[in-house]
């Protein structure tokens, strides 16, 4: 069974069909203690950082999620879920996160350097939304059937930025290149929504199923 | 590259899609959940679903739609219409939802966007703004010869020969576009962005159900005056419209309704098309 955390706001109906349309047993859990159960766990998320993780906190799933990703139970962090992992948020003032992997959570730039060249700046669209492209960096499992410059839905105002770069699985240009997909060990975390990427999101997501 | 979007949209009454022109004469195009499976197959990027129930009963049919149609599809579901409250949100987004956009009710408490957006996030927030022209300053600037080229305006970014963004405003309407606000559509659209919303859902009333293509000066100025995604809606007929909204209108998605539901063209054709003439679309 694949354990999908309940952390109160997102719509986690569309994560649980999209796992069982690839035939995975997926279950949304309000009890922390049924993570022990779990063969697999998803971590989705859609809002706001400092509700989440005080909704992670106070359900009481921060040490049985710690303990699976040590044990080296897969995880897989979705949007949120991949923000809830770094040290520390920068979204509406400081917030810590899990300090699984260091690094931080920033906004994307008001404006970037304009891609013709020159000093000008293009004004980026805030929050990054909608159909982008992957570039794979490391061949991970999840990755299988799924080809380099894939596209996936993102919708995101802000993004993570790992210290140690060897974390990096894929990533994505939008202004500037971020990190879209993390992976640790059994740990994998994408800032796209695979539940909301038709085919190429639900072969992630039988790929992340399979390793459970 | 962030793709250009195609979204095909559900007008959806007493639980059947139906398309009219100009929000009236509607015709039966089919079951909501059938038609967004069949978008889903076809590749469709996303898919809105904006229900035109007047009826009392409109919030049971609805959410219900709402569950069967988000069970067809995996790809972001928008729903509006009649949504007046955070709970009417919250009970969309539980249903199945993952964005909806706010009209008539955000118009009259525009408080409201801000409160949906800090509980729901930005995300999933999508302003919607009927718009039609307003006919004096359409008429004014025909006759305004002493501007000059333009008149300082940068003409290449308004593709309609004979007018001018300068001089050209547009209304916002509510309730299903039968009553004006009293808001110019662009000043609406930019404190809309201040106010929390995440998209912009841009209608012209003028062109909806013509089929003789988007309110391009409409799009463009929106999509210049803003700095978050504007999706242009109203008036696609042909392929050629949809390229026009994105290379003339700068349009970040296109909405269209009768050129899918009637079969004339499947999304994948209209990506096709985009394709060859360079626009970046999802395969």
């Amino acid at each position: 069974m694949i354990a999908i955390i309940d952390s109160g706001i997102a719509n986690l109906r569309s994560v649980q069909k999209g796992l069982e349309r690839v035939g995975a047993d997926a279950k949304i859990v309000e009890d922390s203690s049924t993570l022990r159960d779990a063969s697999g766990i998803v971590l989705p998320g859609v809002g706001a950082f400092r509700d989440g993780i005080t909704k992670l906190r106070d359900g009481g799933f921060v040490e049985p999620l710690l303990h699976a990703i040590d044990a080296g139970k897969p995880v897989l962090g979705i949007c949120l879920g991949l923000h809830f992992l770094f040290s520390e948020s920068e979204e509406f003032g400081h917030h810590k996160g899990l300090n699984v992997i260091k690094g931080r959570v920033v906004r994307f730039p008001e404006a970037v350097l304009s891609p013709s060249g020159g000093s000008s700046a293009a004004r980026l669209k805030i929050p990054h939304m909608g159909w982008n492209q992957i570039r794979i960096e490391r061949p991970a499992p999840i990755f299988k059937g799924i080809p380099d410059g894939g596209f996936f839905y993102f919708v995101h105002s802000y993004y993570v930025q790992p210290e140690d770069e060897g974390v990096i699985a894929a990533t994505t240009e939008y202004g500037l290149r971020f990190t879209s997909v993390l992976w640790r060990d059994n740990l994998f975390a994408c800032q796209f929504h695979p539940e909301k990427s038709q085919g190429l999101g639900l072969q992630l997501l039988k790929n992340f199923a399979s390793l459970t | 590259m962030l793709a250009k979007r195609i979204i095909p949209c559900l007008d959806v009454k007493d639980g059947r899609v139906v398309k009219g022109t100009r929000f009236v004469n509607l015709r039966d195009a089919g079951d909501p959940a059938e038609v967004a499976a069949l978008y889903d197959q076809q590749g469709a990027d996303e898919l809105v679903f904006l229900d035109i129930t007047a009826s009392f009963e409109r919030r049971e049919i609805l959410l219900g739609a709402v569950r069967r149609t988000a069970e067809m599809a995996f790809t972001p579901l928008t729903v509006g219409g009649g949504v007046r409250t955070v709970e009417d949100i919250r009970a969309l987004l539980l249903a199945g939802a993952d964005k909806v956009s706010l009209n008539t009710s955000a118009v009259e408490r525009p408080e409201l966007i801000t409160e949906a957006a800090m509980r729901f996030g930005s995300q999933c927030i999508v302003l919607a703004i009927d718009a039609k022209r307003v006919s004096d300053s359409f008429e004014f600037q025909v006759s305004s010869p002493e501007l000059g080229d333009g008149g300082g305006v940068d003409l290449s970014k308004n593709p309609e020969p004979g007018t001018r963004n300068s001089e050209l405003r547009w209304e916002v309407y509510t309730y299903g576009g039968r009553t004006p606000a009293g808001l110019d559509a662009v000043q609406w659209a930019k404190r809309g962005e201040v106010l929390g919303a995440g998209e912009i859902l841009l209608t012209s009333m003028d062109k909806d159900g013509t089929k003789d293509g988007y309110d391009l000066a409409l799009t463009r100025t929106v999509t210049d005056a803003v700095g978050i995604p504007v999706i242009a809606s109203g008036g696609a007929g042909t392929l050629d419209h949809l390229y026009e909204a994105f290379v003339l209108g700068g349009a970040d998605a296109a909405l269209a309704a009768s050129i899918f539901h009637f079969r004339e063209w499947t999304v994948q054709d209209a990506k096709a098309f985009l394709r060859r003439r360079s626009v970046p679309v999802r395969e």
